[in-house]
């Protein structure tokens, strides 16, 4: 450990910077605690309700509910918590005026952001897949209680649809905070976000189907709800693709964001 | 030691930094003055390479400030403007800013005690008052322990003790040795702290010169005359090189002249003197006067 000793800023260092900047804001950790909330109380919520009505239900209506579908309804509201928290902080920075504290004890700039997006990506997948899980047993639990719809983490695709939405959640996160740099401005940085996973696809819906299809496929939104989503239709993106074009995207935004950070006055 | 050499700042159509050449000595604490707007937080953030200059180069100890390994331990810096996350506390500020050089803990505890923000450091920063603020950008400053310090407008929000502990601390750590640069609107701060003063106005250099030259230098002597005959006097004085004020109830203040020749001249003209008093140009003026023509916005008055 002789690093330890030597004097400088180094990607760990920078890292461990950014690590206690995240867990030393009130406003960082209520945001992590209510996408864990979100993520885990819709599908009990959601279970409770096909339980309580199971039995009114006629059978296409019983062969129409999903229990992975239940298992992880809360990941389409709380990926709104995650990419808000995501654009947050890295615009804070910029309105609070810390960045100039920031960047003037790591002026090459980079490693800040490599720092950023590594904690919060460690950050999300760990609170997504605990709560994913917790959000999966718990709505098994209450649907037991009729032994209805009754599904298993062996199951064939159940642990890669879970592994699936705790991923996506992560690319959510660095998605919203490339959008974040590249915008610099909170309402911004927000809007932009919600435009592009919230506005957008519904939109599409006014052009041809099949340019809708061809367009709306590789969006975010529906290549990142491919990821954990239990069948494919014809026209979707399989798990992987979904996985390939929402990284490749990301991964795009995250290097615009790296040139403008190096490049721009702050 | 800080160098800059033909420093240029252009935001769009403004030119806040004009061709800025300037050295900070170490050993020396060097005031960098000027009014509000002419460039001084423009030239701090150049140096510390948070904008980067339309033309010209600025370093410290002869290297871009980009070019450091280890920043913090070469110069520490106090900006003008907030740098802080307001739900932050005080130590936890402190200590993410010194994870990013692996600075031990121990050391925040030292700044803390230091710069007296022991009872309020696990306070939210957004909570303090402004000295209290100013307070902890110091503590920041000092965290690497650099040979070089840049504060902009530093006493800012203290109160009497604080300017009077950081104008101790600022003398002690140039007596050390340090470079220590300091930015300042108002030019009596400047006199009792600095030892050096770089005057600039509208983004160029105005003056660069030690604070008992320009003092010496700024501003002609100005003469204060009463007399029963003031208009009498004005007249006789009448010169192109000599300006005369009248306040128009028998006082003239007088500049182009000594009060020796003034005497002489009434003497010669049998004019009686109530008044001859030699006005020594204050800090205040002498700092208007060396930047009057560079104030940007100047109150407009109407006679």
């Amino acid at each position: 450990m002789s690093s330890v000793d030597r004097p400088g800023v180094t990607q760990l260092r920078v890292a461990r910077s950014e690590w206690t900047k995240l867990c030393s804001l009130r406003s960082t950790r209520w945001s992590l605690l209510a996408a864990a909330l979100l993520t885990i109380g819709f599908p009990l919520i959601f279970a409770s309700v096909v339980e309580a009505h199971w039995g009114r239900m006629s059978p296409s209506e019983q062969a129409n509910r999903q229990p992975l579908d239940i298992a992880l309804v809360g990941v389409n509201i709380s990926q709104l918590a995650i990419g808000v928290l995501g654009v947050l902080l890295i615009t804070a920075e910029y309105s609070t005026g810390m960045i100039r504290a920031t960047l003037s004890a790591v002026p090459k700039r980079l490693p800040v952001l490599w720092a950023k997006i590594a904690v919060y990506a460690a950050v999300t997948f760990g609170l997504a897949l605990l709560s994913v899980l917790v959000a999966f047993f718990g709505s098994q639990a209450i649907l037991n209680s009729k032994h209805i719809l009754q599904i298993g983490l062996g199951d064939p695709d159940v642990i890669r649809s879970v592994l699936g939405a705790a991923a996506f959640l992560v690319l959510i996160g660095i998605f919203a905070m490339a959008l974040g740099a590249i915008v610099r401005n909170t309402a911004g940085g927000i809007a932009t976000f919600a435009l592009i996973l919230f506005v957008i696809p519904p939109l599409l819906n006014v052009l041809p189907p099949t340019w809708n299809q061809a367009i709306s496929t590789y969006l975010p939104d529906s290549a990142g709800r491919a990821m954990f989503a239990l069948s494919h239709g014809a026209n979707e993106l399989s798990p992987a693709g979904g996985l390939a074009v929402f990284a490749g995207t990301t991964a795009c935004l995250v290097g615009i964001a790296a040139l403008l950070l190096v490049r721009r006055d702050s | 030691m800080i160098e800059a050499i033909g420093l240029t700042k252009q935001y769009g159509s403004k030119r806040a930094v004009d061709d800025l050449s300037f050295t900070v000595q170490p050993g020396l604490v060097t005031g960098f003055l000027g009014p509000n707007g002419s460039g001084k937080s423009t030239t701090m953030r150049l140096i510390l390479g948070l904008d980067a200059p339309t033309a010209g180069t600025v370093t410290v100890a002869g290297r871009r400030y980009r070019d450091f390994p280890a920043p913090l331990h070469e110069v520490g810096a106090l900006l003008e403007a907030r740098s802080l996350h307001p739900g932050r506390t005080a130590y936890r500020h402190l200590l993410a800013l010194a994870q990013t050089h692996g600075i031990p803990r121990s050391r925040v505890d030292e700044l803390v005690d230091l710069v007296g923000l022991h009872d309020v450091a696990n306070k939210r920063a957004g909570k303090f008052s402004l000295g209290m603020g100013q307070r902890l950008g110091i503590a920041v400053a000092l965290l690497g322990d650099p040979q070089t310090l840049l504060l902009d407008e530093p006493v800012n929000g203290l109160d009497p003790e604080g300017i009077h502990w950081i104008r101790t601390l600022l003398r002690g750590l140039a007596a050390e040795g340090r470079t220590v640069f300091i930015s300042s609107h108002l030019m009596s701060e400047m006199a009792l702290t600095a030892d050096h003063l770089i005057v600039i106005g509208r983004g160029h250099l105005v003056a660069d010169m030690s604070v008992t030259d320009f003092l010496a230098t700024a501003s002609g002597q100005l003469v204060r005359v009463r007399a029963p005959r003031a208009t009498e006097l004005a007249a006789l004085l009448s010169d192109p090189a000599v300006h005369v004020t009248s306040d128009g109830t028998g006082s003239l203040e007088v500049s182009g002249l000594s009060s020796d020749q003034i005497g002489e001249i009434a003497a010669a003209n049998g004019i009686a003197l109530h008044e001859l008093t030699p006005l020594r140009a204050s800090l205040e003026e002498a700092f208007m006067d060396f930047t009057r023509e560079d104030v940007e916005y100047k109150p407009q008055v109407h006679a």
